[in-house]
């Protein structure tokens, strides 16, 4: 039986102890004392802290202790599978972290001068065609911290775009489907569209009847991603796109979903014009318990000069930044990307190749159909809209609600217990009672069996003992968390209450040791 | 291949694949894959090289990063944003903890304690240190974060102006512009004293209005400058019905007021420099605070809080005030944001705990020291103004060449020969500084290493 650990691990303030240190900075050598007098007298009273900072005291052993503790109560891809639907948590191979421990990596600074630096650049040049290759698009920056982040840079360019036609003051207008990911309308919104809705039909999938009617002279652009939220693939993609472009709108590609479609479908060919992926999604970046991600964002032909500064070039021996993009929108962010995870992702590509990219899709949608059928087989679940599913699906526990009282946040709940992750719940919001289910290619048939099993096993106890799954999870580090309590103005808390004798102390003493030289 | 399979993946083939396939009662993969339309279909193999074995990838890159020069082989004086600090062993091996490493955003909260709770103990430290009401679990950067608490400022105060010092970096002024163009922000700059080098008060002034929303102040600036005016700040800000925005070095609060005392209302930093390695400047860790409720409410980004479980017996943590968020508010959020810097949240918390204190203010004094050590050892060379300002340093300060036939250009090819990493050039960005360049000192540069500096320059500079 499953049993997560349970510490009950003190907060770090509450173990500090006055006088302990878990780590000696190196101090200034004599010589430099000597040299420099009573330099820390120059800092402005002004600007000067009162007492000591405020942070707890121990060892590097009890810090060491404290955070491993807690990293048992943590589940994770490492310790078994983790099927939250449209995130994608595949297995991150170990070879890919081995890649970024080295000086040569972790060691450069972005400001360095090019001809030190012709390592990174070659391989983030390498990557960005790979890139390119795999979606179809012409040119793609590393910069974007994540998929929001690209969906951001995405709509930045699509004004760039229609501002370059004369037309921002008209297009105004973002379209996205009703199953989007939150962060389609979100990222439209923060970039100052007025975002519009589309409705989905029977199938599952955008209504084109309803899309015609909505498109125009205000349209910016339609964000989609596909296979779409339910899991099911756009069928009529390039009719959308048709309608969308002699809208005068742009079409753009939400990359989370893409894993299913490598090697087998490229959203260039499907006429997007812009798209963004996640690498820590399709490319196997660990996901660091929210980030660090990273967004590539590609674009076609057309929209090379809206890209974000600086692009790296190759004359045919050395790499270079290039400034010099006519209409760049400039940065998105510091610096250029989350290197760490572009050198993770292309160690993943590289240990794939195209064959294996091929497998990985493909295994991915043959997983989520096996798990699919032997879940429906049970007679439990509804599947709302239509059967074909690639990557992911979305279950309604409508009529066991119903029936029983158990929300689909109760089943969830109940599966941890089982010593599995729990699906995504209530998204998208076309479902009701949804659990949005996604097993990558990096499940086993055991930990598919498992799965299954204990989707269909908290589903017949919601029949026969609803208190047992209202009240789950039990075998978890903590049982069930108040959330409301959690967020209510009257018991929110965000930070801990630091005890007057911890307080005291600190302000009686000097904060700084005052060069003695 | 001799095997079918792959080490990634499972049921690649074999008896797993046979198994799933008969299951479904289908032949090949492709029947899954019959409703896609013909047109759209890849036709081809990608051209993508790989399917190496694991030996030979990392031998591949490896091969390819060989080719960079790293701080640990040139002596390196670049930051302006990414900063070669030291990173405890112990930081990294928590960071490693694949417990943490490999999961995410913690939705189901009774499974992911661990994460909720360091990720609230994260949020705490920063507080404390910098004397806010909250704190938020990361944004991607410094600069991103600056661009969010801009879109605060503009919700809260209902007002379309964002004043930012003229000696900002120029990334962070674009991502800034970014941010903030889209919805009609208008953002400005305010000036600094040339000789002094504080920010120029009677522009400020001149320039703060009742259509300002926030002006940003940064402490240290990104000159280096420890200016004793920037506390005056939040309260010119106040006097108009602006809000004031803080940019903060990590570090140095181990020995600076914290922003909150003097009157800050929302708080930014890049904490790269208490998390991880430079990294060739990215992940970085967006830091994000404010004080009140009204703030509280527009601040975008994961909050954790410290509750309950539902019969009160036991202590636990779980993501608080989602409703600002796009996952339940789409359109209407705060932000986009999603995924985050978690991870680099982590090594933080690890980095403060395991310093404390004594371990902070140390840190400061090891770095100031440093600091003007190398201003010391530069300060007479012929033809330079070193320091280009007169106020007190804190890890970075600029140098000017004022003969003309030097150039940081030059210079800095010059120091590249000697195996040196030159600092910045504000050349382009800066030309009312003529040849300048921005030069940082860390803990990680031994007095030998600005020696040589020091040496070298007097070299090049024919002294």
């Amino acid at each position: 039986m499953f049993r997560q650990a349970s510490w009950n691990e003190p907060l770090l303030i509450e173990k500090s102890q006055p006088g302990k240190v878990g780590h000696l900075p190196v101090r200034a050598s004599g010589e430099e004392r000597k040299v420099v007098g009573n330099v820390l007298s120059q800092i402005p009273n002004t600007l000067r802290r009162r007492g000591a900072p405020p942070l707890p005291e121990l060892s590097e052993p009890e810090v060491v202790r404290h955070f491993t503790r807690l990293s048992q109560e943590n589940f994770s891809p490492d310790l078994g599978i983790y099927p939250l639907g449209s995130c994608t948590m595949k297995y991150n191979p170990k070879s890919s972290e081995l890649a970024v421990q080295t000086h040569k990596l972790e060691k450069i600074h972005p400001e360095q001068d090019e001809s030190t630096v012709q390592g990174i650049l070659a391989l983030m040049y390498d990557l960005e065609r790979m890139l390119a290759e795999i979606t179809g698009m012409s040119r793609i920056t590393l910069q974007p911290a994540a998929g929001a982040h690209g969906e951001y840079l995405g709509c930045l360019i699509i004004r760039a775009y229609h501002r370059s036609k004369g037309e921002l003051d008209q297009r105004t207008e973002m379209i996205v489907p009703d199953s989007a990911h939150g962060t389609n309308p979100a990222s439209a919104a923060m970039a100052g569209f007025k975002v519009l809705v589309v409705p989905s039909n029977t199938e599952g999938m955008v209504d084109l009847g309803e899309l015609q009617k909505v498109v125009g002279d205000h349209t910016a652009g339609l964000m989609i991603t596909n296979p779409n939220t339910l899991g099911i693939f756009e069928k009529q993609i390039v009719e959308i796109a048709k309608v969308v472009h002699r809208a005068g709108g742009l079409l753009y590609y939400d990359g989370a979903n893409f894993n299913p479609l490598l090697g087998k479908v490229r959203p260039g060919d499907m006429g997007f014009d812009i798209i963004h992926l996640n690498l820590h999604k399709t490319f196997a970046t660990p996901h660091g318990g929210g980030g660090p991600g990273a967004g590539p964002v590609g674009v076609t032909n057309s929209l090379e000069r809206f890209l974000p500064v600086p692009l790296i070039e190759f004359d045919g021996k050395t790499y270079h930044y290039n400034y010099n993009v006519a209409e760049s929108v400039g940065k998105i962010r510091a610096f250029l990307g989350n290197i760490g995870i572009l050198v993770r992702a292309y160690a993943y590509i590289l240990n794939l190749g195209a064959d294996g990219l091929k497998m990985v899709a493909e295994t991915a949608v043959l997983n989520t159909n096996y798990l699919l059928s032997k879940v429906l087989a049970s007679g439990s679940y509804l599947l709302p809209f239509t059967r074909a599913r690639k990557h992911e699906f979305v279950l309604s526990a409508k009529g066991l609600s119903t029936l029983t009282g158990v929300r689909a946040m109760d089943l969830a709940k109940r599966m941890l217990d089982l010593g599995v992750h729990a699906p995504t719940t209530y998204f998208p919001q076309i479902v009701d009672e949804a659990l949005m289910v996604e097993v990558p290619e990096t499940e086993s048939l055991q930990d598919l069996d498992q799965l299954a099993d204990a989707l269909i096993a908290v589903f017949k106890e919601a029949k026969t003992d609803p208190e047992a799954v209202k009240s789950a999870p039990h075998q978890t580090s903590v049982t069930r968390i108040d959330d409301v309590k959690a967020s209510h103005p009257r018991t929110l808390t965000l930070h801990w209450s630091r005890p007057s004798s911890v307080k005291d102390a600190e302000n009686n003493r000097e904060p700084l040791t005052l060069v003695n030289c | 291949m001799a095997s079918d399979g792959h080490p990634f993946i499972p049921n690649a083939g074999g008896e797993a694949r046979r198994k799933l396939l008969g299951s479904l009662g289908i032949e090949s993969v492709e029947q899954l894959y019959s409703d896609i339309p013909k047109e759209v279909r890849l036709n081809r193999p990608l051209k993508v090289a790989g399917f190496y074995p694991e030996q030979e990838v990392r031998s591949r890159i490896e091969q390819l990063l060989q080719q960079n020069k790293s701080a640990a082989e040139y002596n390196i004086f670049l930051g302006a944003g990414v900063y070669n600090h030291y990173i405890p062993a112990a930081v990294k091996a928590i960071m490693a903890r694949t417990e943490f490493q490999t999961s995410y955003t913690p939705y189901q909260a009774e499974i992911s304690q661990g994460l909720l709770q360091v990720l609230f103990e994260f949020e705490s430290m920063i507080r404390d240190l910098t004397g806010v009401d909250a704190v938020n679990s990361s944004l991607y950067d410094g600069s991103t974060a600056l661009g969010e608490a801009a879109r605060m400022a503009v919700r809260v105060t209902g007002r379309y102006k964002i004043l930012v010092p003229r000696n900002i970096h120029p990334d962070k002024l674009s991502v800034l512009r970014n941010y903030t163009e889209p919805v009609g922000i208008r953002v400005e700059t305010y000036g600094y004293d040339g000789e002094t080098g504080y920010l120029n008060i009677d522009d400020l002034k001149s320039k703060l209005s009742v259509e300002t929303a926030a002006v940003l102040c940064e402490v240290p600036s990104f000159f280096g400058i420890l200016d004793p005016n920037a506390t005056d700040v939040p309260s010119l800000c106040h006097e108009k019905g602006a809000l004031s925005i803080i940019g903060f070095d990590p570090i140095s609060l181990g020995a600076l007021k914290p922003p909150g005392d003097y009157g800050a209302d929302i708080v930014v930093a890049e904490g790269q420099s208490i998390s991880s390695e430079m990294n060739f400047g990215g992940p970085g860790l967006g830091i994000l605070g404010c004080r009140g409720d009204n703030l509280l409410r527009q601040m975008p980004g994961r909050l954790i809080g410290m509750t309950t479980t539902t019969d009160g017996k036991d202590r636990a943590f779980s993501m608080v005030l989602q409703t600002r968020e796009q996952h339940i508010r789409r359109e209407k959020a705060t932000s986009n944001i999603c995924t985050n810097e978690a991870l680099l949240g982590i090594g933080a918390a690890a980095y403060l705990a395991l310093l404390g204190p004594g371990g902070l203010s140390q840190l400061f004094e090891t770095i100031m020291i440093k600091t003007n050590y190398a201003i010391r050892r530069l300060e007479d060379l012929p033809g330079t103004l070193i320091p280009r300002f007169s106020g007190a340093h804190y890890q970075e300060f600029v140098m000017t060449f004022q003969d003309s036939k030097q150039s940081v250009e030059k210079v800095n090819r010059e120091f590249l020969s000697a195996g040196i990493h030159g600092g910045k050039s504000l050349v382009k960005d800066f030309p009312e500084l003529g040849q300048s360049a921005l030069i940082c000192i860390t803990e990680m540069n031994s007095a030998e290493a600005i020696d040589k500096l020091a040496a070298k320059a007097k070299n090049v500079l024919g002294a």
